[in-house]
């Protein structure tokens, strides 16, 4: 595929990719971007990041899918809207990161044993089935999948959150009354079926 | 005295890690006759981490909330005051409007469980509401107890004011400086008022989110601030609950929510408002705060 100078050949790009970006919510005027970095200068996290966003923007425009679908940058958005506010081109960056996470999950190209996408796949479970979150239990499911001794971690914070009645103590989690209704909703909003199957 | 009424969503962390914002918005709403009445069954903003999974989910979870409101209480405002959950709702109208194929997508699931969406009730923010609604002036004559001894870092944070700023400006917003001036604060001028706290992230990537906040900490405490005040569920947890993680602030600073200290200037016992429930604790500060006046 990418050889040894990291060069690629324009027919390893994906041009449907590229394609497929300028049309979903943020992604439509791409293409118009100048590539001017103001997105990546307001950005508080583009220091953690591997691909700026002004960089993940050009990738994706070229058909880099790989490199950005597999990119932490996507998942190291805050969606703090301070790219989108500055874009002297009116792209909103911040709603484009999300189309690319949920592409990214979608193709189960998200980088492994990140914590981000595994939290947001727990989070969706846990909305999913009792249409509401419950903050500790999403912490302990997330962790069970990365790393569960990282829960020993977040012992000493529980405890303390506990103590303060900031966490809730019984195990009964958060939860809608009408859980059929919001399962039905969010079966009948054509969610991505494949996931709500590997959940059963 | 009237009162006005609204529809409270209180969203997750409400009911979790921000019961002091609870506790406190509710108490001073009441004590200034806004009446938030919570809505019945109420389900997930389709928040962030939602979106990030399913964008058509995301948009029926918020529209949801919103169908059920406008139907329980017509004509009646949405108060949010997580300003994740207020980003989401007013994304989610503006996604409606926007967007007709999504819209196609939503108002299909809503209709498989009976709601119908129309986007007419308002989403707003709890600071603009009393700001809106009653105004300084108003507000500054109910004041009891003016919080000299106070110096307050206003922290906006982000998705409150970004990326719709429907009550004030994305990045140089000022109308929680005024709030708490009428409340006879003094306020800091605060340079990263709307600078990101790391959100969710800060729990999940710590190694990240603990960058942003050393920086809001030390900088409000360079500021000469002894508190920072914040709108936000997400704001106050980064802010209180990882304090005890950095080195290099000369001590620690509380960090409150804005319902609190409007509260505390009501008059409301102090012991209604939840501020025994902070990780790093104000007790020192208010035992200082109005003790002269």
């Amino acid at each position: 595929m990418e050889s040894a100078s990291g060069v690629k050949f324009e027919a390893e790009l994906d041009r449907e990719f590229a394609h497929w970006a300028t049309t979903v919510p943020g992604g439509e005027n791409i293409r118009e971007c100048i590539q001017c970095g103001a997105c990546s200068g307001a950005c508080p996290m583009s220091g953690y990041m591997d691909y700026t966003p002004r960089r993940i923007i050009a990738l994706v425009r070229e058909g880099f899918k790989e490199e950005v679908l597999s990119s932490r940058t996507i998942w190291l958005c805050a969606s703090c809207y301070a790219c989108a506010v500055e874009c002297p081109q009116g792209i909103n960056i911040t709603d484009f990161m999300y189309a690319l996470k949920e592409r990214a999950i979608k193709e189960g190209r998200y980088p492994k044993g990140f914590p981000t996408p595994i939290y947001a796949q727990e989070f969706a479970k846990l909305v999913r089935a009792r249409g509401r979150s419950t903050e500790s239990l999403l912490v302990i499911r997330a962790n069970l999948r990365l790393n569960p001794l990282k829960l020993l971690k977040f012992a000493p914070l529980g405890l303390k959150l506990l103590l303060r009645g900031r966490m809730r103590p019984s195990p009964r989690p958060e939860q809608v009354r009408d859980r059929a209704g919001v399962r039905a909703m969010l079966a009948a909003s054509g969610g991505p079926k494949a996931r709500h199957e590997h959940e059963r | 005295m009237s009162v006005r009424e609204y529809v409270y969503y209180p969203g997750c962390a409400a009911k979790g890690t921000a019961r002091q914002y609870e506790e406190s918005l509710l108490r001073a709403f009441r004590e200034l006759g806004l009446e938030l009445v919570e809505l019945e069954d109420w389900n997930c903003c389709g928040s962030s981490l939602y979106s990030g999974i399913d964008k058509v989910g995301a948009l029926s979870l918020a529209a949801r909330n919103l169908a059920l409101a406008e139907k329980a209480h017509p004509g009646k405002d949405i108060v949010a005051p997580c300003s994740a959950c207020y980003l989401s709702f007013l994304k989610a109208k503006d996604y409606m409007e926007r967007y007709p194929e999504l819209r196609a997508e939503v108002d299909r699931a809503l209709r498989a469980i009976g709601l119908e969406y129309h986007g007419r009730a308002r989403v707003r923010h709890p600071l603009e509401v009393v700001l809106t609604d009653l105004g300084l002036e108003e507000i500054g004559r109910r004041v009891k107890r003016p919080l000299q001894g106070l110096v307050a870092a206003p922290y906006y944070g982000c998705q409150t004011t970004r990326p719709y700023s429907q009550f004030d400006h994305p990045f140089y917003p000022e109308s929680l400086d005024q709030l708490l001036r009428a409340l006879g604060a003094e306020v800091v001028e605060y340079p990263l008022k709307t600078k990101c706290c790391g959100s969710s992230i800060t729990g999940m990537a710590e190694w990240a989110g603990l960058g942003l906040v050393r920086a809001l900490l030390l900088e409000a405490q360079k500021c000469g601030a002894n508190a920072i005040v914040t709108v936000c569920p997400l704001c106050q947890f980064n802010l209180d609950c990882y304090q005890s993680k950095l080195t290099g602030l000369a001590s620690p600073i509380p960090v409150l929510y804005f319902t609190q200290v409007l509260g505390l200037a009501l008059g409301l016992p102090e012991r209604e408002l939840g501020f025994a429930r902070a990780v790093v604790s104000a007790e020192p500060l208010l035992a200082r705060i109005g003790s002269g006046g």
